[in-house]
């Protein structure tokens, strides 16, 4: 997996990864079912309120809160973007 | 006195006259009754008496005995009833009722001044007016002006905070670009490692890094080379597609209602912009590439000596040259081998000659004859090609105005010359013979040795390879310079030549005088044999037209005359059929070439017989042609 681009602060940067990776793992066949689970325990760890999107191809532009963006790829074809904004 | 009036209105009651007895004496003494002396003095049983008194709502003031004069009995009467009333107070009043007059002039009044004071009136006058039916609610006339807006929720300021700061970002994901970010990522981690192993081998990764640079850069822009050219042959294609329909397909069905003649259908005109000013003064098509021509550009007048260009055009392209080289003299001829089609050999107007490689990327000639190797002296106006000589170099023939036909060879690096003949001017047999200008040549078709040139004064030699001082033969062919001598491509007798002298004349080579000789009424530029037919050939002059000539159809006129250029001035100086399809180009003094169509009555072969196979191939041409001079030989052997 790698980074494509993120304004977190370091340590909320790995935690955020190590939890999307572990998401898509678990749920390698149902995005949404990842993508509720890496928001529901983002909204518990650092506040409401987060937006997470996967999937292999889309567009997007969002607003977010400084520092709290992660845009990544994993498995050489899924892209997940983790934002948030209240 | 005063005192005194007081005590008695005390004591006294009905009466006012107030007696002035009583003195000052009756304050000091207790309260006995003292009785006025005018008191009424009653007996007792008179004191008792009670008297009734009746309270009326009588006015008092009202007087009771109203006389009034009766004039009918002329006598004053009393008045019976007398009015009671007492008026208290009186205000006048300002009520109307609402149908009266007045009332109603008011109500107009009202309504004039209500119209003019706004419109917000007129829906409570229409509620009123809509509502009279039913019971009117709006007693009051109330209507709701307000509208609504935004109302900001009230905030407090005091407690309220800011709000984190936000920012936009966007981003595509798609598969490529998970794909290039993986790369980039590769590519740095290798990095990483290449500058961890830097430290032993420094210089060597730097010249790696270098040459992939270079590489990568050259790749990028060859590959978008090609794939940029297929695409601009696209979009031409498309630009032109009714031009390349039309070459392809389009046949002129007039021609089956025009009997002997012919059309000719303009397709593609080529024209570069950093050739305007020059003339075409050659024409050649590829042998190998049927749709690739390469023309030649520079000036006929002696006085506008500049610089030429040699441009190859692709019929796929009309917009842009495929090849372009620069030239320092204006070009005159040109030849591209027959086998090798990149091989193209040069003549130009300060006399050098050249060869081209278009394979090579460079704008310079391969090779090109100098001062030292024997250029000419004087404008080169045709180069040919020769068959491999028996070293197997090639080579290539060139005849020019300072009298010389000269063979070059190429040998290894060099051009090496060889001149074949000097044409002289035969002037009675006197010692001195200057040498005559050649203006153009051809060589047989299939005798090796054996070629003709026309020079300045209109006369045509027939020479050999093998004899470099005599002429086989001479024609006094025109009065002014052969402009161009083309053998028959399919009659091993028959040539043709044309004139600034306004003519194009017929000749069979064993004869000295021509078998055909046609006027066009202006300077001949050009004259070609068609590629498919013994019979037909074209012509081009300097009033702008093609003129078009099918023997065996019509042995007198052209049986097509057409203006190809739009402005009449331009002067069409060489003509060139394709030799696989039926189109010419035509190029003119202006720098344009004009590719045109022949249309069908202008490449008719022999009508079949019934019953007969159509013979097809050389021999048909050879009969058709054949048969015509016979039919003209046959006068001139009774003449003769």
């Amino acid at each position: 997996m790698t980074i494509h681009h993120t304004d977190m602060p370091e340590e909320m940067r790995v935690e955020t990864m190590e939890l999307c990776v572990t998401a898509c793992e678990k749920f390698a066949t149902n995005n949404e079912s990842a993508a509720k689970m890496i928001k529901e325990l983002m909204d518990k760890k650092f506040g409401s309120s987060w937006h997470v999107v996967i999937g292999e191809g889309f567009g997007f532009e969002v607003t977010h809160e400084v520092k709290n963006l992660l845009y990544m790829f994993f498995g050489g074809s899924l892209a997940v973007c983790v934002w948030k904004c209240s | 006195m005063l005192l005194m009036s007081v005590w008695s209105c005390f004591f006294g009651q009905d009466e006012e006259d107030g007696t002035e007895t009583g003195e000052g004496d009756e304050w000091m003494q207790g309260k006995t009754l003292i009785k006025p002396l005018d008191q009424l003095d009653l007996t007792e049983a008179e004191l008792k008496e009670e008297f009734t008194r009746i309270l009326t709502a009588n006015n008092p003031h009202a007087p009771q005995n109203i006389v009034r004069y009766s004039f009918k009995e002329r006598s004053y009467k009393p008045i019976s009833s007398v009015d009671q009333l007492a008026v208290h107070f009186v205000l006048e009043g300002n009520l109307l009722h609402q149908d009266s007059d007045e009332a109603r002039r008011q109500r107009a009044k009202q309504g004039d001044v209500e119209e003019g004071g706004g419109e917000e009136r007129a829906d409570s006058v229409e509620s009123k007016a809509g509502k009279k039916e039913q019971k009117i609610t709006n007693q009051f006339n109330f209507s709701e002006r307000a509208s609504q807006t935004l109302n900001n929720p009230l905030r407090e300021r005091g407690c309220q905070t800011e709000p984190p700061p936000r920012a936009n970002f966007s981003a595509t994901a798609n598969q490529w670009e998970i794909y290039d970010v993986y790369l980039e990522v590769l590519q740095k981690q290798e990095k990483n490692k290449e500058k961890a192993k830097a430290v032993p081998k420094k210089d060597d990764d730097k010249g790696k890094k270098k040459m992939m640079l270079v590489e990568t850069q050259s790749d990028d822009i060859t590959k978008v080379a090609k794939v940029a050219k297929i695409i601009e042959r696209m979009v031409n294609q498309n630009t032109f597609d009714d031009i390349a329909q039309d070459f392809k397909y389009f046949e002129d069905a007039s021609d089956e209602y025009r009997e002997q003649e012919g059309t000719l259908l303009p397709l593609w005109k080529f024209q570069y912009d950093k050739a305007k000013r020059l003339s075409v003064t050659a024409l050649c098509w590829n042998e190998s590439y049927k749709d690739l021509f390469a023309v030649g550009l520079g000036s006929y007048d002696f006085t506008k000596q500049g610089r030429g260009m040699l441009v190859f055009y692709s019929l796929k392209n009309s917009t842009f040259p495929e090849y372009i080289y620069p030239t320092t003299s204006g070009i005159l001829c040109l030849d591209i081998h027959k086998h090798l089609p990149y091989l193209v050999a040069v003549g130009f107007y300060d006399g050098c000659v050249a060869v081209y490689n278009l394979k090579e990327e460079t704008l310079q000639p391969i090779y090109k004859s100098t001062a030292k190797s024997g250029k000419h002296t004087d404008p080169v106006w045709q180069v040919k090609w020769q068959k491999d000589d028996m070293d197997n170099n090639h080579n290539f023939f060139s005849v020019s105005s300072d009298g010389r036909v000269v063979s070059w060879t190429l040998v290894k690096n060099e051009l090496v010359f060889t001149d074949i003949i000097k044409l002289i001017i035969e002037i009675f047999d006197n010692v001195c013979r200057p040498a005559a200008c050649g203006t153009s040549f051809d060589f047989h078709k299939q005798i090796d040795y054996l070629f003709l040139v026309g020079t300045e004064e209109g006369k045509i030699h027939k020479c050999s390879k093998a004899y470099s001082s005599q002429f086989l033969e001479t024609y006094n062919a025109h009065n002014m310079a052969v402009d161009a001598v083309k053998w028959n491509h399919f009659h091993t007798k028959v040539f043709i030549s044309c004139s600034s002298d306004w003519t194009v004349k017929i000749w069979d080579h064993t004869i000295k005088t021509p078998m055909f000789t046609f006027d066009l009424n202006a300077s001949v530029g050009d004259v070609a044999w068609s590629p498919y037919s013994s019979t037909v050939f074209a012509a081009v002059t300097t009033d702008g037209k093609v003129h078009t000539f099918d023997l065996s159809i019509n042995k007198y006129e052209a049986i097509c005359q057409q203006p190809v250029v739009a402005k009449k001035k331009t002067k069409l100086t060489h003509i060139e059929f394709n030799p696989v399809y039926p189109i010419i180009i035509v190029g003119d003094d202006r720098g344009y070439v004009t590719s045109l169509k022949l249309s069908p009555n202008l490449r008719k072969k022999p009508k079949e017989k019934k019953g007969q196979e159509l013979p097809k191939g050389p021999e048909v041409e050879i009969a058709k042609m054949e048969k015509l001079l016979s039919l003209l030989r046959e006068p001139e052997n009774s003449n003769a």
